[in-house]
């Protein structure tokens, strides 16, 4: 097959690095490239929407799994849908939507691809009901080292299953997945959104209305502070029912065609997130809203994906624009936490920030698996002098509560701060070691982090790196 | 567009190739039935599976094999009988090769010229015969703008090409009496396995673009299709180019 040479980088364009693709537009392509990977290393890359340097290879082969996207069977009982990795949630959406079904979680772009999802065991507006991706993936196939085609569930290979739900992409090339859609009445969303004065409110309004709305989500006017701290909007939604939509939409009630904006009363002003925009966006935002509490009923694709209106928007990531940092608290001193992480963010970040807060449920039983009971906090963080020292702050922050930073949006955490973050990592290694002895499935963010069972490889692989 | 393809019965071959997945695709999408044939059948399988849960579309898949030339009628046949009935043929199956090896060992340049030309002509010599019975049908077959004219590069595949345009020119003015309709597909560089890697490309096209354009030619009952349009530009000023300058031009 062969290879490109290209400049790869994740979403936040850091690092930027010269790469070696391929990409395999059949199954046995891929397969050929695990039998021929000798002592190289790959590194699956889905749709390069995770921020960092996951999908990143400067070392091996960094293979794109795009055109392993077929859609191999739907159960139109169940909501079933049995697929190929590459597929994207965009793809899932079009296809399903008319029909009925929405995806059970949903991350803040349908840019992604099920493996990608899955991979960083991705998390939506309802982890706090629903968990995160894996809750609603029953089985998948995994492309091994020894180049077998492994079925993981919960049941068979359950270690497997545990180690590559949020294991990065480690454990090897998720080829299939069966993923359970959720059944919708209406593409609509019906939204209820508060402003909150400050902290305490926000998570007050969380805790009077996630009962009724299985989406809920805060932006955080991080210019904010003092008795201020924490002022947001705090909004929620649910599937709208039929019976809820106007006449018009009535008749149509699953009609889905994203990109042709819908004119609603809540419209998320693009334009204001665009991170230049971000110091104007909070105060007018905020603003914009006069009542404390409104309600409208609201497409997808603006709910769910606001920034995806934007196109390239990312192009203000890198080292000069921002860069995006995301931690969860544990429930315990969650609250205390959020007032010291957005604490330092304003005192630390010259004020101009977005900060997005949702609260999360319970854990999956991924091993490297992101969310944990609690609250969790993305930030918007313009590079500059002090960016590392308030990431590092943001970090032992998180440590110090027991929480621990998104490796998906994470390109600066160093080993020994992620073993703590990760309790579960020697068994996440163990499991790696028993099927990947060779570390044939590496990255970029794998060798920073140590991710590899052998410690000789371990530490010469870091010294080469850095 | 309107969705002209709705309940055709369309056999292609090659199906695993990356055009033909966006040709299936569009077709699928405009409620084709569609008999998938290539030489790795699982293959052409998932690309039915996927047509068939995205939309709807009912999808039988078989083995092609260019160079068999013995089984090519039973295909046709196989694939009547699945749909009941067989209202086009779209050949993508070909393969590139590589010129050097091609120059130095006659064995590979064959195989390029059965894939591209012989077997083309051979699984085509029966849908024609067939279309021209039933009096209606379409023939489309890629071909491709490296068979305009001969370059140092790649002749080997460049020949197979042209004599394909030159079998698919004469089928259809044999058939165009006969109500059957023969569309010459000339793509120019698309992003597909063929392409993927090669060095000097410039104005690579999505696959899915090309595959819109052929539809679009194929319900405007167009002769020869240049895939996207300005290549036919670009192919007509190489073409004008005296043969007397050209033989020295690294081409
Ligand atoms: C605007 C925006 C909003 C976001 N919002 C959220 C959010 O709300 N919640 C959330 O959880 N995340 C969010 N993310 C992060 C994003 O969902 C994850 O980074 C996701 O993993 C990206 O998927 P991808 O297909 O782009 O994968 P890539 O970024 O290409 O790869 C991510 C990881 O998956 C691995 N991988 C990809 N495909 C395979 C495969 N087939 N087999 C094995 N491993 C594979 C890669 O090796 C890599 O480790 C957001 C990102 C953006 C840009
Ligand atoms: N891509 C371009 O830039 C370009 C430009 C001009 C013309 N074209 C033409 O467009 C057509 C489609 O090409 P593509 O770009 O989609 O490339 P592709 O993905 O490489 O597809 C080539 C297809 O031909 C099949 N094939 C090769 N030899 C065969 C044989 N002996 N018997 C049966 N099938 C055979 C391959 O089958 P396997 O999967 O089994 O290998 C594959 O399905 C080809 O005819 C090509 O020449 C392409």
């Amino acid at each position: 097959m062969a290879i490109v040479e290209r400049k790869l980088s994740g979403w936040g364009r850091y690092p930027v690095v010269q790469s070696r693709v391929q990409r395999p537009e059949r199954l046995s392509a891929l397969q050929e490239l695990v039998a021929r990977a000798g002592t190289g290393s790959l590194t699956a890359r889905g749709a390069g929407r995770s921020y960092g340097d996951a999908a990143l290879n400067s070392k091996g082969t960094t293979v794109l799994m795009g055109r392993l996207n077929r859609m191999l069977a739907f159960d139109e009982k169940t909501g079933l849908l049995r697929c190929e990795a590459g597929v994207t949630l965009e793809e899932i959406l079009a296809v399903f939507v008319p029909r009925g079904w929405f995806l059970p979680v949903t991350p803040g772009t349908k840019h992604v691809t099920v493996g990608g999802a899955i991979a960083f065991d991705v998390h939506g507006k309802n982890h706090h009901c629903d968990g995160a991706f894996s809750s609603f993936v029953s089985g998948l196939k995994l492309l091994t080292a020894s180049g077998e085609i492994v079925a993981c569930t919960r049941s068979r290979n359950a270690n497997l299953f545990r180690a590559t739900v949020g294991g990065a992409g480690l454990t090897g090339f998720i080829t299939e997945a069966a993923v359970t859609l959720r059944r919708i009445e209406t593409s609509r969303i019906h939204l209820r959104r508060f402003k909150a004065q400050d902290l305490d409110d926000a998570l007050s309004l969380f805790d009077e209305h996630e009962a009724s709305y299985p989406y809920s989500v805060a932006w955080i006017d991080c210019l904010a502070r003092g008795k201020a701290l924490g002022r947001s909007l705090v909004m929620f939604g649910r599937h709208a029912r039929r019976g809820e939509l106007d006449a018009r939409l009535r008749d149509d009630p699953l009609g889905y065609a994203p990109g042709t904006r819908f004119s609603v009363p809540f419209n998320l002003p693009g334009f204001a997130l665009h991170p230049l925009a971000v110091k104007s966006f909070n105060a007018f935002y905020y603003a914009r809203q006069r009542t404390r509490e409104m309600t409208a009923i609201t497409d997808l694709d603006p709910f769910f994906y606001p920034l995806d209106a934007i196109g390239q928007w990312n192009k203000l990531y890198g080292r000069r624009g921002f860069i995006q940092y995301q931690a969860v608290f544990p429930a315990a001193t969650g609250r205390k936490a959020l007032v010291e992480a957005l604490n330092l963010t304003s005192r630390r970040g010259k004020g101009s920030f977005l900060a997005v807060l949702k609260r999360f449920g319970a854990a999956s039983e991924g091993l490297l698996s992101f969310p944990l009971p609690g609250y969790t906090l993305a930030l918007d963080v313009p590079v500059g002098r002090g960016l590392h020292v308030l990431i590092e702050g943001l970090n032992r922050i998180a440590l110090a509560h027991g929480g621990r930073a998104y490796l998906a949006k994470d390109a600066y955490l160093t080993p020994d701060i992620f073993r703590e973050m990760y309790p579960a990592l020697p068994d996440f290694l163990e499991i790696k070691g028993a099927h990947d002895e060779g570390n044939i499935f590496s990255s970029m963010l794998a060798r920073r982090l140590q991710l590899h069972h052998d410690p000789e490889l371990k530490a010469a692989e870091v010294t080469v790196h850095a | 567009m309107p969705d002209t393809m709705n309940d055709r019965a369309v056999l292609i071959a090659g199906a695993t190739s990356g055009i033909a997945r966006a040709l299936a695709t569009e077709l699928a999408r405009q409620g084709a039935r569609l008999y998938l044939t290539a030489r790795d059948v699982e293959e052409a399988e998932r690309i039915g599976r996927d047509l068939h849960v995205r939309y709807g579309a009912e999808v039988s898949w078989d083995h092609f094999e260019a160079e068999d030339y013995d089984a090519h009628a039973l295909l046709l046949q196989g694939a009547k009988l699945a749909m009941g009935r067989l209202d086009g043929v779209i050949v993508a199956a070909g393969h590139l090769g590589d010129q050097a090896r091609a120059q130095a060992n006659f064995d590979h340049a064959r195989r390029s010229i059965n894939a591209n030309f012989t077997g083309v002509a051979s699984l085509l010599t029966h849908a024609a015969n067939l279309f021209e019975q039933q009096g209606e049908g379409f023939i489309v077959a890629l071909s491709s703008v490296a068979g305009d004219r001969g370059r140092q590069s790649n002749y080997v595949y460049g020949a197979a090409k042209g004599a394909l345009s030159l079998f698919l020119q004469g089928l259809r003015n044999r058939l165009a009496p006969k109500g059957v309709h023969v569309l010459t597909v000339k793509p120019g560089f698309v992003d597909t396995r063929m392409t993927f890697g090669k060095a000097g490309l410039f104005l690579v096209a999505q696959p899915e673009a090309v595959a819109r354009d052929v539809l679009r030619a194929l319900g405007r009952r167009k002769d020869v299709l240049y895939t996207p349009g300005f290549w036919r530009w670009i192919m007509r000023a190489v073409r004008a180019i005296p043969e007397s300058r050209f033989k020295r031009m690294a081409m």
